[in-house]
């Protein structure tokens, strides 16, 4: 795995196509070591670099292995079809980075790879939309270092893991590392109210880097909030630690969701559904919290393995996804999916793939999403017995919440596939689309392959997360088999081959009868369409006309949305015109402040720049007082 | 000898549902007709229009792929799958193991999407229509659902349908406000899934027709049982029980069927001439009286 750091400044230099061979190979070694480690146990190795007296260290446990998979997955995936030379030259570094802040063994390493981590998408990221992603990887190091400085003991420089373990925060120094850590790995994860930067940023990323940064970063920030939060702030964490988590997760589940159904772009309705899946698994990180802090180990175990496993679903499916959306951009020209449609027929292979991660991404069984989400789910039913009256209803509310993100994410996943991929294509550039490169197909198709093997097998992928879980939330994942998912060992739970195999003799009983007892055969005519027949296909249910009964139900409560329609009088032959704007609340909560006080600040700067004689004199007279004031101590 | 039983239960529950889908729909629309002041067809009709259209061959839009010619069968498939899974007459069905409310709600998901996605497949407005509209209702219908489950879960320490109905069954704490507020809610929960999705029909013929209505059939029947099964508990055979316990069981399925169609059937008149956009503001009504159910149960239960 080292192998990525010294392709990372290589890769500047050298020729494209053997960055990325490097990168594929390295990432499939690194896949290989993550699940050697996850068989073998925890393996650490000392840096002979670092800073003087502490020095750095590399470690690998269950828990980074686990993770590994997902961002070392969507590593591999991107630099196997990574098109051209058209992909940025970053890549490299930034999985590198990735990788360094999972294997850190100390706060030193994990900081200093989670910074390049954020610096390096900001260098993915091209022109203005950058500009935040700067301020927010400073906001990332301006938190993580303070929170790990509070986990450090007293008076040494020590900062290896097991000193940061040995020293557990309490009172208010806890609940200063808990708002750090949020902050800072809650931008990556795409948390709201952090979550604004995805917006812009990500229609302005090749769909590779998205892939990666969607795919990979948001895992790497769940493993910093999972690493700090549950591992090195001991077990002791009291109850109320999961509470921000709760609300977070559930305001980002349903935020994400909703606006994936809004959204125009393939990209940025990835991109939104991310925010939304990540959000689910920050619920089952608050569920595990509030369960271990209640001594109901076994409820936090089931909360936390559904957090991991649908952290890892989500990297194979989401990357499959964002991958395709990258295949379409570059066949039809556009990601706007108003100028989409009918890439069925064009693009078969595409299509299909993209089927199974729309089926993963809205949580139907027995695709990947199901199982993890069932889990999630299943936390929160049973969460109520941790007590409390007022905690309860925030529980109730909390579950609501998630299963309207999870509803609202299977109706993003069928505007995502019915629009673009279904119908009639509505520009003559989605009309003469062709199938993606065969690199391209081979990687969507292990992809697609993964994401079904994982959905009919979750419960020894579950058995891969066991020791990272029995470490963290004190109990192992129960079942009665390898093959059920289940919240307790003697306890019932979901069997995904049982349900395969049901449905699986459902569609061959359906097909018998189909076969035996109806006619055969079928006829083409033109669309039916209850007599109008094929007409422009711009009349076709399109991407706004999908949001709209969402956007005027839920939109207004949640986004403020707001609808014009000008529609022309009678006899007027000007087409009527349909608007929605809509505004994220994070919006007047989070940027008009900022932007207020940068104004503010250089308007400061402008008047400071030019003191009069007076000022100049007071901040003459104030400095030097400062200064003896300094000398004097 | 319990493996043995509960695959003759799950077989004779399998034939069952088969044939009694519908029927329950010829027996509703009947009595909707009726309700009217109109004599409306017989309660076989759906059957004799089920044989007709698979004699007939489907006329396939031009611009249909392949995915418009599989969704039927789809449909009808993950529906049934569901179906398996929720009691009728005697729990201890072979698919006990493998009833969860969770994976109930994932299949009907499933058939929904899958319909919704043949709805945009065709190309055109109305198609486009009903698919906007049967994934947000579903958007608004699933937190209800969820804390339905909630309630269930909580009284019954498990989402397993079998192992929930036999909790409910055996508890006996006489009737429960939690319970009858959320057997209200999946009510109106039934009622705003039943429109909506006629649009999506609308470019199908011949033996696709045929499954697609044979499959909402089915959806109703599995709805109508589930409420049977988890609110009115009584008169379920009991896992390994004898063939007498078995015809009570089934009488008393077919009871509670009669009444929840009556029930359903007073609803849906007294909602008459709902509106689509008065479907989430129902649904909504049904999530706060949820959200009421859920904190009556914490506090009249208390688990702390």
């Amino acid at each position: 795995m080292a192998g990525l750091f010294v392709l990372a400044p290589l890769s500047l230099v050298l020729p494209h196509r053997v960055a990325q061979a490097g990168m594929l190979a390295l990432s499939g070694l690194g896949l290989g070591a993550a699940l050697l480690g996850l068989a073998t146990g925890p393996a650490a190795l000392a840096l002979p670099v670092g800073l003087p007296g502490a020095g750095m260290s590399l470690a690998l446990d269950a828990l980074s292995a686990f993770l590994l998979l997902p961002v070392l997955a969507p590593a591999a995936a991107v630099a196997a079809c990574a098109p051209d030379e058209r992909a940025p030259p970053l890549l490299p570094a930034f999985a590198g980075c990735m990788v360094l802040t999972l294997l850190a063994g100390d706060g030193f390493t994990l900081a200093l790879g989670f910074s390049g981590m954020a610096l390096a998408v900001w260098g993915l990221v091209p022109g203005r939309p950058a500009t935040p992603l700067l301020g927010l990887a400073a906001l990332g190091t301006a938190c993580l270092v303070p929170a790990l400085a509070l986990l450090a003991p007293a008076g040494a420089l020590e900062l290896g893991f097991a000193a940061l373990r040995a020293n557990p925060p309490d009172g208010w120094a806890g609940a200063a590392v808990l708002a750090l850590v949020l902050l800072g790995a809650g931008w990556a994860a795409g948390l709201a109210p952090l979550h604004l930067w995805l917006r812009p940023a990500h229609p302005a990323m090749p769909a590779p880097a998205a892939a990666l940064v969607l795919g990979g970063m948001t895992k790497v920030a769940l493993y910093v909030l999972v690493r700090i939060l549950f591992d090195l702030c001991g077990p002791a964490a009291p109850v109320w630690w999961g509470v921000p988590l709760l609300v977070v997760g559930a305001a980002s589940a349903v935020l994400g969701a909703l606006r994936a159904n809004t959204e125009s772009d393939l990209v940025s309705v990835l991109a939104a559904s991310t925010v939304g899946h990540m959000g689910l698994i920050a619920t089952g990180l608050g569920v595990a919290l509030l369960a271990r802090g209640a001594d109901l180990p076994a409820l936090a175990a089931l909360a936390l393995g559904g957090a991991l496993l649908h952290a890892l679903a989500h990297g194979l499916f989401g990357t499959l996804l964002l991958l395709a959306a990258g295949a379409v951009q570059d066949s039809a020209g556009t990601r706007r999916l108003s100028q989409l449609g009918g890439l069925i027929h064009r693009m078969p292979a595409t299509t299909l793939a993209t089927l199974v991660g729309a089926a993963s991404l809205a949580a139907l069984p027995p695709f990947a999403g199901f199982a993890g989400v069932w889990a999630l789910l299943q936390s929160l039913l049973a969460a109520p017995r941790i007590g409390g009256l007022a905690l309860q209803g925030l529980l109730a509310v909390t579950a609501a919440l998630a299963a309207l993100a999870v509803a609202l994410g299977a109706a993003a996943s069928v505007r995502l596939v019915g629009v673009a991929f279904l119908g009639r294509p509505r520009t003559p550039a989605a009309a003469a689309a062709h199938d993606a490169p065969r690199s391209v197909r081979v990687t969507l198709a292990v992809l697609a392959g993964l994401s079904l093997v994982l959905g009919l097998l979750p419960g020894p992928a579950l058995h891969l997360a066991d020791p990272a879980v029995r470490a963290l939330a004190g109990a192992g994942l129960g079942g009665a088999g390898p093959l059920l998912v289940a919240p307790a060992a003697d306890a019932p739970g979901y069997s995904a081959p049982g349900v395969a195999v049901l449905l699986g003799l459902c569609l061959a009983g359906g097909a018998w009868v189909a076969r035996a007892w109806m006619v055969q055969g079928e006829r083409r005519a033109p669309v039916w369409d209850g007599g109008f027949g094929p007409g422009d296909p711009a009349t076709q249910h399109g991407a706004a006309s999908m949001a709209q009964p969402l956007a005027c139900t839920l939109g207004t409560m949640v986004l403020a949305a707001r609808e014009s329609v000008d529609a022309a009088p009678p006899g007027d032959p000007r087409p009527a015109r349909y608007g929605l704007t809509l505004r994220d609340p994070a919006e007047p909560l989070l940027h008009a402040p900022l932007l207020r006080a940068r104004e503010r600040l250089s308007a400061f700067a402008g008047r400071a720049a030019f003191p009069t004689a007076w000022q100049g004199l007071v901040i003459t007279v104030a400095a030097l007082l400062g200064l003896l004031a300094l000398a004097a101590r | 000898m319990t493996a043995l039983a509960g695959v003759l239960t799950l077989l004779l529950h399998a034939a069952l549902v088969l044939a009694a889908a519908p029927v329950l729909a010829g027996l509703l629309g009947r009595a909707r007709a009726r309700l009217l002041g109109r004599s409306g067809p017989p309660a076989l009709q759906p059957w004799r229009d089920l044989v007709r259209l698979a004699r007939k061959q489907p006329v396939l839009a031009e611009d249909a792929s392949w995915l418009f010619a599989a969704v039927p069968g789809v449909c009808v498939a993950a529906t049934l799958a569901a179906a398996l899974l929720v009691p009728s007459f005697a729990l201890g069905m072979a698919t006990a193991p493998l009833a969860d409310l969770l994976v109930v709600a994932g299949l009907l998901a499933l058939a929904r999407c899958a319909l919704a996605l043949a709805g945009l497949d065709a190309g055109t407005a109305a198609g486009g229509m009903g698919a906007s509209r049967t994934t947000s209702i579903a958007a608004y219908a699933e937190p209800v659902l969820l804390l339905v489950f909630l309630v269930l879960a909580l009284l019954a320490g498990t989402t397993n349908l079998d192992a929930t109905a036999a909790a409910l069954r055996e508890g006996g704490q006489g009737l429960r406000l939690p319970l009858g507020l959320a057997g209200l809610a999946v009510c109106v929960v039934v009622l705003a899934d039943r429109p909506g999705q006629d649009a999506l029909a609308l470019e199908y013929s011949g033996r696709h027709l045929a499954l697609i209505q044979y499959a909402a059939a089915l959806r109703l029947l599995l709805w109508l049982s589930l409420i049977a099964a988890m609110f009115l508990p009584f008169g379920l055979a009991p896992a390994g029980a004898g063939p007498l316990a078995w015809i009570v069981g089934l009488l008393a399925w077919a009871g509670k069927l009669g009444g929840l169609c009556a029930g359903l059937l007073l609803l849906e008149a007294s909602a008459a001439g709902l509106r689509v956009l008065d479907v989430p503001r129902l649904l909504g009504a049904a999530l706060l009286l949820m959200l009421l159910a859920a904190l009556l149960l914490f506090v009249s239960q208390g688990f702390a």
